[in-house]
């Protein structure tokens, strides 16, 4: 019985996360149809679905599995050039649009997801912030390989080189499709908001059922007590792995949606380096370690915040770094946590006097 | 005679990541919390360095003194407003973000006072270079210099901790906070102490990495800052002489990856033997390896 | 879980907020754009001013500021203002739509911009799906300029690539050349490329061609060494200043004294504060621009520049105050009048930018090409006693 209630209790909270995505975007919609939505808001929206994702997807490895990454952006990344490759080398063989990018996703994911589980196998000896630095390694790897990576294709076929676009050889009908720190021009922009948010609820429905099914158990079990757990007969490789992947890939599958929104993908440290994957945790860490609903709405404040400061001229990035310890300070501070309880108790009594 | 040279070479880049990495270890050790914001610190110590040279006239002696005893302030400070607050708060992750909000204010700071220019640092320790085998190696003096300021902060950091009674309380309380309190430690103030010398050795940190390679920027601390990360991690994080030698090993093996293998791939070649390293020993080259309990 | 809740109901109303600011300040923007929209041109401005580029973003910002001054205290453009709004993209590609964005809901007219490469080709897809047009001050990339709304001011990548090969093997400079690039950097392995291509045709073997890279930009030791130990006579440093004081520094040194030669990046080392200018001796590159040029134009800008700003202008500067100039003085010969969609302006814009020719500071009689190339022959610069010197 007891039991009973606490599933209705999740699966109300999950209707709840799934409620606010589509109310979000209902309104963004309309407001959209109307015209009544700024360019620079028009313009985000593709983005803010991509940073759902990715906040959504790493509170899998830090929330759930308890293991801090710093290399999310690297899976991202993985998942953006497969896909952009892709859809680079299909755009006249694939003219619909759908059919291509619905197989760039499934290639981006499926890319994203298999360096998860490479990535993986040395997070099995691993703890703490022994994992966070080969996350972080793996993440500065991959990002140097893209810059280096040259990949053209002719009549002969594809050819590859890792030093500079002469040593392709090209012959005469031939396009570089990679070019080095230039990356991939002109990916088609097959991202919109509707798929995106689409995506969000994939993300949204894989993330809430895995945790709340056997595997999610069994994958807590380990964060909580990974001695316990192991003497219990939970099998700890397939179940790290299994999160690990599972994370690697939807993060791929933002890459994804990264990548078709731009005309051009570089592997910078801006986009894909540790800075990257910082700020995906700083959404995590911000919306709630392990709370689903809070990395949503955490990656949606933190990336509209810098563009709605953009008038503070010089002083926004400022403002922007202090605004951002204060929202750390009040939503952790234990102090915080009371004085807001305090005042909840209090706001909840005077309703009910009212009444 | 040129690997003799490379490896000069790499020693000198290494002492740099070794030095900052003594400030990250020893904040870590201690406060258990990575301090993202240790590299911007740095940077701040270099442009007070500058200012007070180039700007007050002041001796490089006088002007390494004020940014000692700034930066020593602007750790409390920080500590004080932005850490301490999350000291207890439910996961430890919580600070680490606020120490990378930290670091966004200090660029952020210093862009606004110092503007984007680069500025060429002032040569504020003039040591010849030493040449041997008849000019074919040379030994910059700054290289000579960040590896002897290095070991003898690494022996005094150690004697501090291992002998002296405020040593001993930042033992207490890194190994178990309640305890310490328990045992009349004051844990807040030990906390505050070891970011005021984290901070401190910041200072000297910039002088020298700014003299090893003289440009400044805001930026300038935020990769150095991550690379010794790395070779904190590297030489077994929370240990001493462990950031010592994980800050030497880093520098060879870039050094030599550019040199023998690719000079593209330098970063990836690095990252890589630092997974492999951690694949074979988990914790770490000098790290303790904890036994855990249910 | 109760804490949960209480992030999530306390996260949820910020975030409502924030919404809301954004539709709110965005539709008042809008009605702004349209209300005022016919009194002034409003041009845009796109770089970045934090990040580690802030300091090209901040030059560019700085020129056009300049100039949008002294047109406007002359009297404007065909008697109407100018309105200048430059936007922050952090050297980050996604940013700079965003800051395009920006611009647009405050009614740009026409765009000055972008300063770096990357983001130069995101926002040169959107511009030209909006059909604005854009006039990149430094965005050296082939592909910056790829559709005909787009125009720039300085030289290309490809062809400061050539033309330094060229130079090299015409003036005999050397036999043994070693390249020293940034293999993550569009600017400087676009250089290198070309480069490279040439010298093939050119009477000099390149004996060494080593990289770095974003993350590990400040020790050279490893590729002045190979370059050294491969007896090359001369290094060309296709990157900026900033990095090339450190490679000429570090290889002083290691006792390492060959002919350097840069590209227009490297102008801006003398400006330095501190540099050592000694160490630059004999150093040679192709620059648009010389500070210390006796040209009353330049010496009236560098002027004005430092009295503004302090300190010298960089070539960001020049090409920014030059960009303005060249966008008024094709408003001028298309006859355009401030009312004009941007669109109408955009398509004026394209066909005038080919006709007009204007005397800058980075060039005399710059013209334009349709493809949008400036035609300019880059100046080889060479420093000799802590000052620039032109080389005829």
């Amino acid at each position: 019985m007891k039991n009973m209630k606490k599933m209705n209790k999740m699966t109300r909270d999950n209707l709840i996360t799934y409620l606010m995505v589509f109310v979000l975007f209902l309104v963004m919609q309309i407001l959209v149809s109307s015209g009544n939505v700024s360019s620079l808001l028009q313009g985000l929206l593709v983005p803010l679905c991509a940073y759902i994702i990715l906040a959504v997807s790493l509170n899998l490895t830090v929330g759930i599995l308890g293991e801090l990454s710093l290399g999310h952006a690297g899976f991202m990344c993985v998942g953006a050039f497969t896909s952009a490759f892709f859809s680079k080398c299909m755009v006249n063989t694939i003219p619909i649009a759908g059919v291509r990018y619905f197989l760039a996703l499934l290639i981006g994911a499926a890319a994203a997801g298999i360096c998860g589980i490479l990535v993986g196998i040395p997070v099995l000896r691993l703890k703490g912030d022994y994992l966070a630095i080969v996350t972080l390694a793996f993440g500065e790897i991959i990002k140097n390989i893209m810059n280096i990576l040259f990949i053209g294709r002719d009549s002969a076929g594809f050819h590859f080189s890792t030093t500079d676009a002469r040593a392709l050889g090209l012959l005469e009908d031939g396009e570089i499709i990679i070019n080095g720190p230039q990356g991939i021009t002109g990916t088609p922009k097959d991202s919109t908001f509707a798929v995106g948010v689409i995506l969000i609820f994939v993300t949204l429905f894989i993330v809430l059922n895995l945790i709340h099914s056997r595997s999610g158990r069994a994958i807590m079990s380990i964060r909580d007590n990974r001695i316990a757990a192991e003497s219990v007969g939970i099998n700890i490789t397939k179940y790290k792995l299994m999160a690990f992947s599972v994370s690697a890939a939807l993060a791929g599958v933002a890459g994804v949606i990264y990548a078709h929104n731009l005309a051009n993908l570089m592997a910078q440290p801006k986009n894909f380096g540790y800075n990257m994957s910082i700020m995906i945790l700083v959404f995590v860490v911000l919306g709630g370690i392990g709370n689903i609903r809070g990395s949503v709405i955490a990656a949606i404040i933190l990336t509209l915040l810098p563009e709605l400061l953009r008038g503070l001229n010089d002083y926004r990035m400022l403002i922007y770094a202090v605004v951002f310890i204060a929202m750390m300070l009040f939503n952790w501070s234990p102090k915080a946590i009371a004085w807001r309880e305090k005042y909840a108790a209090k706001l909840k009594r005077g309703k009910k006097k009212e009444v | 005679m040129s690997f003799i040279s490379y490896l000069i070479n790499g020693i000198s880049l290494g002492s740099v990541y070794a030095i900052i990495a003594l400030g990250y270890t020893m904040v870590y050790g201690i406060a258990k919390m990575l301090n993202f914001a240790h590299g911007d610190v740095i940077m701040i110590g270099a442009y007070v360095v500058m200012t007070a040279v180039t700007g007050m006239g002041l001796p490089p002696a006088a002007a390494i003194l004020i940014a000692v005893i700034f930066c020593t302030v602007l750790g409390i400070v920080i500590e004080s407003v932005a850490y301490r607050p999350l000291l207890n708060a439910a996961s430890s992750l919580a600070v680490l973000i606020t120490a990378i909000g930290v670091s966004y204010l200090l660029q952020n700071i210093a862009l606004l006072v110092f503007g984007a220019n680069t500025i060429s640092f002032p040569n504020v320790l003039s040591i010849p270079a030493l040449s041997l085998a008849g000019g074919e190696l040379t030994i910059t003096g700054e290289a000579f210099i960040t590896i002897v300021s290095c070991i003898v902060i690494m022996i005094a950091l150690t004697l501090f901790i291992h002998k002296s009674k405020a040593g001993q309380a930042m033992l207490a309380v890194s190994e178990d906070k309640g305890a310490a309190q328990l045992m009349g430690i004051n844990v807040n103030g030990t906390i505050a102490l070891t970011f005021a010398i984290g901070s401190a050795l910041a200072a000297i940190a910039g002088v020298l990495l700014c003299s090893a390679y003289p440009t400044l920027t805001p930026y300038t601390g935020a990769m150095p800052g991550i690379k010794a990360f790395v070779a904190a991690v590297f030489g077994g994080i929370g240990s001493i002489p462990g950031a010592f030698i994980g800050g030497l090993l880093l520098g060879i093996i870039e050094v030599f990856g550019k040199a023998y293998i690719s000079s593209q791939m330098a970063d990836a070649i690095v990252f890589g033997v630092l997974i492999l390293i951690l694949i074979v020993k988990p914790t770490g080259i000098l790290g303790k390896n904890i036994q855990e309990k249910v | 879980m109760r804490f949960k809740k209480a992030v999530s109901a306390a996260l949820a109303a910020a975030m409502s907020l924030t919404l809301l600011a954004g539709c709110g300040s965005g539709g008042q923007q809008n009605s702004q754009g349209s209300s005022s929209g016919g009194e002034t041109f409003k041009i845009g401005g796109i770089g970045p001013v934090t990040g580690s580029a802030a300091v090209y973003g901040e030059a560019v910002k700085n020129g056009a500021e300049l100039a949008v001054k002294e047109i406007n205290e002359a009297g404007g453009i065909n008697g109407v203002q100018i309105e200048f709004n430059y936007q922050d993209d952090e050297n980050d590609a996604e940013k700079a739509v965003n800051a395009y964005n920006t611009l647009k809901d405050w009614g740009m007219q026409m765009l000055l911009g972008t300063v770096t490469s990357g983001p130069c080709v995101s926002v040169g897809e959107v511009a030209q799906a909006d059909n604005i047009f854009m006039l990149t001050p430094s965005g050296t990339a082939v592909d910056c300029v790829k559709y005909d709304n787009a125009f720039r001011v300085c030289f290309s990548d490809p062809m400061q690539g050539l033309e330094s090969a060229k130079y090299i093997g015409e003036n005999n400079l050397a036999t043994k050349v070693a390249a020293i690039y940034d293999s993550s950097d569009v600017y400087s392995t676009g250089i290198y490329n070309a480069f490279a291509e040439e010298a093939e045709n050119q009477n000099f073997e390149i004996v060494a061609a080593e990289a770095f890279t974003g993350e590990s930009k400040s020790d050279f030791s490893v590729q002045i060494q190979k370059a050294k130990d491969a007896g090359a006579e001369l290094v060309f440093l296709p990157f900026y200043y900033s990095e090339a004081s450190l490679v000429l520094k570090q290889a002083a040194g290691m006792n390492y004294s060959p002919i350097f030669f840069g590209c227009d990046g490297m102008d801006g080392i003398l400006a330095v504060e501190g540099f050592d200018a000694s160490l630059a001796n004999d150093l040679i590159f192709l620059s648009p621009f010389t500070p210390t040029s006796e040209d009353e134009a330049i010496q009236k800008f560098v002027k004005d520049y430092e009295s503004a700003y302090g300190g010298t202008p960089n070539q960001f500067a020049a090409d920014a105050y030059d960009g303005i100039y060249a966008i008024k003085a094709a408003l001028e010969k298309a006859e355009a009048a401030s009312d004009m969609s941007p669109s109408d302006l955009c398509e004026a814009m394209k066909t005038a930018m080919t006709e007009v020719t204007i005397d800058g500071v980075t060039a005399k009689d710059l013209t334009w090409e349709a493809s949008g190339e400036p035609s300019k022959a880059p100046m080889v610069v060479k420093i000799a006693d802590g000052d620039y010197a032109v080389v005829e």
